[in-house]
C-alpha cells in the first residue's frame, strides 16, 4: 500500500474518478459495457462505500444495513410522486429520511456489540421488511412494490408547468433523462463524491477515533472517551449512503420493492466488503463491481453460450465440460458466488485488495519491510 | 381456553424446530467457539435425506397394468412392493420415520468431514470470517441441492397411522372443536426426547462430563492429558444430526425445498442470541418461547389489537431482551461482545 498523505490521497481520488468516469470504454471488452449494469456498479458500489464505513472502519457488522437502501428507495418514489420527477429533492430526501431512520435504529442498536449488535440491526430490518409487506401498505403498496401513476399529485411540476398527460413519467435531471448514460453517470458522480467523503472522513482525526473504537474500545472507554456519539455517527453516515444508493435505484427505475429490505440484501453487502477488503477505501467499490458482475453475466449464460465457447474442444470432453461448467452459470451462478466466497474467506481474508497488495509486492523489490510498516493504514 | 390450549401447541411444534437448530448451534459455539452460519443448511440436508430414502424405497419397474385389457398398458410399481407386497407398501409409508436410521449415520459423517475440512481451520479467526466462510458453504450446498433436486418443494407425507389429526380437546375435556394434527404432535415429543437425549448424554456420562469440562476450560482439559480437539469434532458431528433430525421430522409438516435452512437459520440465530450465546438450556427455552409467542401473536383477536403483530413478534421480543439483558436470556459475560 502506499503511504496516505494528502497528494497520494489526490491521486488515488484522481485515479478513482478517471476510471469510474472512463468505464464504459475500457469494461466494453469484459462484456459489462452497458448503461443497466454499470449503474448497478456505481449504486452498489456507493452502498459499499458506506457500510465498510460502518463495519471496516468502526468494527460493528450490521446484518440490517438494507432496511436503510429500502427506506431511501420509499422515500425517492414518494418524492417522485407527491413533489417532482426531479431526481435531486429524491435524492434529498431519501437521505435525509434514512438518517434519520438511521439515527433512531441505531441508537438503540448500539447498546450493544459484538453479535448482540448484528442480531438487533438484523431484527430491526427484519421488522421493517416485514411490516412494509403486510401492515404499512398504504405506504410501501405491500407486494406489488411502490409504482407511479399517471393520477400522482407532482406538485412541483404542476408549479413549473410540466405536464406528463397520459404517459407514466420518467426521472430527469433538470429534463435529461436518468436512463441509460446519463443515469449512469449520474450514479457515478454521487459514488465519486461519495467515495470522496470516505476518503476525508478516513484521514480525519474522526475516522482515527472510528478505527480505535474497531481495535480497542474498552481502552477507550477506560480513558474516559465516551465512544457511542462517535460509533452513532459512522452509523448514521453508514445509513445515509445506504439510503442515497436505495435513492438511486429509485432514479434509474422508480419502483420501490420491500424485497430491497430483506436480510439476504444486507448480507449481499456484507459479502461484497469483505470480498473486496473491508477496511480498505477502494475494496468495497472492487467486491461490489466483482459481484454485480458475476450476477449480471453469469447468470446469463445458458446452454449453448456455454457450447459454444467450448467448441474447441472434443466432442465427448465438451459435454463434460458444459454439464459441470453449467451447475456455475445460469440458475446455479449462486454456486459460484459461494465457491467464491468459501476461497476468498480462506485464502485471502482481506479480501481482492490483499490480493492485489501481494502481487504489488511481488513485483517491488523493497516489499518486506517497507510494507509491513505503511500498510496498516488502511490495510488493518 | 381452547383456542389458547391450540395456540400453546401450535407455538410448540414450531419451537420444537427452532429449539433443536439453536440447541446445535450452541453447541458448536460452545464447545469449539465458531459461529456456524451453515447450522441451517444442515437442517436441509436431513430434510433431503428423508427425500432421498423415499426416492430410495420407491425406485420403480414397470409392471403390465391387468385392469386394462383393451390394450398393453404399463404402470409403474416400485420394487419393494413387487418384491414384498403389503410389507414393501408398508415400508414406503414409513419412509419418514425410517430416514431417522438413514439420517443419523449421512449426518454424523457430513458434520466430522465439514469439521475437519473447513471448520477446523476457522478456531482462529474471527467471527466474521467464521460467519462469511460457513454462509459460502451453506450457498453451496444449497446449489449443490437445488442442481439435484429442482427448486421445488418435495411434499413428503406421514406415515398413514398418524396422517389424520388428534382430537386431544376429548383428551382434556374441553370440547371437540380441539383437532391437531397428528403429525405435529409427534414432532412435538420426538423434540422433546432428543433435546432431552442431549442433556442427559452431556449430564451422565463420561463423554459428556469431559465435553462440559473443555467448554469451561479448554486449555486446562487438555493439560490433563485428554485430547479435547477430538471430542469437540464428535460434538459438531452430534450438533449435525440434531440439526438433520430436526429436518428429517420437519418434512410432513412443511415440504423441504433448497432454501427451507436460511429460512430457519435466521430464526434461529435470534433464537441462540435471546437464549444467550453458549448457554443450551437457554437456547431450548427462547426456542419454545419465541415459538409460543408467534403463534399467540398470529391470533386474529390479537392482531385486531396490534396489526401486523404476528409479523414482527420475534424481532420485537428479541429486541426488548437483549436490551433488557444485554446478554439474552441465560448468557456468559463476555461472550461475543468483542
Amino acid at each position: 500500500m502506499i503511504a496516505p498523505t494528502a497528494r497520494n490521497d489526490l491521486i488515488l481520488i484522481g485515479a478513482f474518478a478517471a476510471a469510474v468516469l472512463t468505464a464504459p470504454l475500457w469494461l466494453a471488452p469484459i462484456g459489462a459495457g452497458y448503461p443497466d449494469l454499470l449503474q448497478k456498479f456505481a449504486i452498489y458500489g456507493l452502498f459499499a462505500i458506506g457500510f465498510n464505513i460502518l463495519f471496516g472502519f468502526t468494527g460493528y457488522l450490521s446484518f440490517g444495513h438494507a432496511a436503510f437502501l429500502g427506506v431511501g428507495s420509499y422515500a425517492a418514489v414518494w418524492s417522485f410522486k407527491l413533489l417532482t420527477m426531479n431526481v435531486l429533492p429524491a435524492v434529498f430526501f431519501a437521505v435525509l429520511v434514512s438518517g434519520l431512520f438511521a439515527l433512531a435504529i441505531g441508537f438503540i442498536s448500539l447498546r450493544r456489540t459484538g453479535i448482540y449488535f448484528s442480531i438487533l440491526t438484523l431484527a430491526f430490518a427484519q421488522m421493517s421488511y416485514n411490516l412494509a409487506y403486510s401492515v404499512l401498505t398504504p405506504i410501501t403498496n405491500g407486494e406489488t412494490g411502490l409504482q407511479l401513476t399517471t393520477s400522482d399529485p407532482r406538485i412541483l411540476d404542476k408549479m413549473a408547468g410540466i405536464d406528463y398527460g397520459a404517459a407514466l413519467p420518467t426521472t430527469d435531471l433538470f429534463g435529461t433523462e436518468m436512463t441509460g448514460y446519463p443515469g449512469f453517470y449520474f450514479c457515478a458522480v454521487l459514488m465519486i463524491i461519495g467515495f470522496v467523503i470516505a476518503v476525508r472522513i478516513a484521514r480525519s482525526p474522526f475516522g482515527t477515533m472510528l478505527r480505535a473504537i474497531k481495535s480497542n474500545q474498552n481502552r477507550l472507554n477506560y480513558t474516559g472517551i465516551n465512544t457511542r456519539p462517535y460509533a452513532l455517527a459512522a452509523f448514521v453516515i453508514s445509513g445515509m449512503y445506504a439510503g442515497l444508493a436505495g435513492a438511486l435505484l429509485a432514479c434509474t427505475d422508480p419502483l420501490a420493492g420491500a424485497e430491497r429490505m430483506q436480510w439476504t440484501a444486507s448480507g449481499e453487502v456484507v459479502l461484497m466488503t469483505i470480498l473486496g477488503g473491508a477496511g480498505t477505501l477502494l475494496g468495497p467499490v472492487f467486491g461490489a463491481g466483482v459481484i454485480k458482475y458475476f450476477e449480471n453475466i453469469f447468470s446469463a449464460f445458458n446452454h449453448d453460450i456455454l457450447m459454444s465457447i467450448f467448441d474447441f474442444l472434443p466432442g465427448w470432453l465438451q459435454g463434460i465440460v458444459v454439464t459441470v461448467s453449467g451447475l456455475f452459470v445460469g440458475e446455479g451462478w449462486h454456486l459460484t458466488l459461494g465457491a467464491l466466497f468459501m476461497i476468498i474467506v480462506i485464502f485471502l481474508p482481506g479480501g481482492l485488495m490483499e490480493g492485489v497488495g501481494r502481487i504489488a509486492k511481488l513485483f517491488r523489490k523493497d516489499g518486506g519491510a517497507a510494507n509491513s510498516s505503511v500498510s496498516t493504514a488502511p490495510g488493518e | 381456553m381452547d383456542a389458547i390450549l391450540l395456540q400453546i401447541l401450535n407455538g410448540l411444534d414450531k419451537g420444537g424446530a427452532y429449539a433443536l437448530i439453536a440447541l446445535g448451534l450452541t453447541l458448536i459455539f460452545g464447545t469449539l467457539g465458531v459461529v456456524n452460519f451453515a447450522h441451517g443448511a444442515l437442517f436441509m440436508l436431513g430434510a433431503f435425506c428423508a427425500v432421498s430414502l423415499r426416492e430410495l424405497l420407491t425406485l420403480s419397474m414397470k409392471v403390465k397394468d391387468e385392469s386394462i385389457t383393451f390394450f398393453d398398458a404399463y404402470k409403474e410399481v416400485p420394487y419393494l412392493e413387487v418384491w414384498f407386497g403389503e410389507t414393501g407398501t408398508m415400508i414406503i409409508d414409513l419412509a419418514v420415520p425410517l430416514s431417522i436410521l438413514f439420517a443419523i449415520p449421512i449426518m454424523l459423517l457430513i458434520g466430522l468431514a465439514m469439521e475437519r475440512g473447513l471448520i477446523q481451520h476457522f478456531y482462529k479467526r474471527t467471527h466474521a470470517e467464521q460467519i462469511l466462510v460457513t454462509f459460502g458453504l451453506a450457498i453451496v450446498l444449497q446449489e449443490i441441492v437445488k442442481a439435484y433436486f429442482g427448486a421445488n418443494p418435495i411434499p413428503q407425507p406421514a406415515p398413514e397411522a398418524v396422517a389424520g389429526s388428534a382430537n386431544i380437546g376429548a383428551l382434556f375435556g374441553l370440547g371437540d372443536s380441539v383437532v391437531y394434527p397428528w403429525w405435529r404432535l409427534v414432532y412435538l415429543a420426538f423434540s422433546g426426547v432428543v433435546i432431552a437425549a442431549v442433556f442427559a448424554f452431556l449430564q451422565f456420562t463420561t463423554f459428556g462430563m469431559v465435553v462440559r469440562a473443555g467448554m469451561q476450560d479448554r486449555e486446562t482439559v487438555g493439560l490433563l492429558g485428554i485430547n479435547i480437539q477430538r471430542r469437540f469434532t464428535i460434538v459438531f458431528g452430534i450438533a449435525a444430526v440434531v440439526a438433520g433430525l430436526a429436518g428429517v421430522m420437519y418434512t410432513p409438516i412443511l415440504p423441504p425445498d433448497y432454501h427451507i435452512g436460511m429460512d430457519f437459520l435466521v430464526l434461529s440465530f435470534v433464537v441462540v442470541v435471546v437464549g444467550g450465546m453458549g448457554s443450551l438450556g437457554g437456547a431450548v427455552a427462547a426456542g419454545f418461547l419465541l415459538g409460543i409467542l408467534q403463534s399467540f401473536a398470529s391470533m386474529n383477536e390479537v392482531k385486531s389489537i396490534l396489526p401486523g403483530i404476528d409479523q414482527i413478534i420475534i424481532y420485537l421480543v428479541a429486541v426488548v431482551i437483549l436490551l433488557v439483558r444485554p446478554r439474552g436470556l441465560m448468557g456468559r459475560k463476555g461472550v461475543m461482545e468483542g
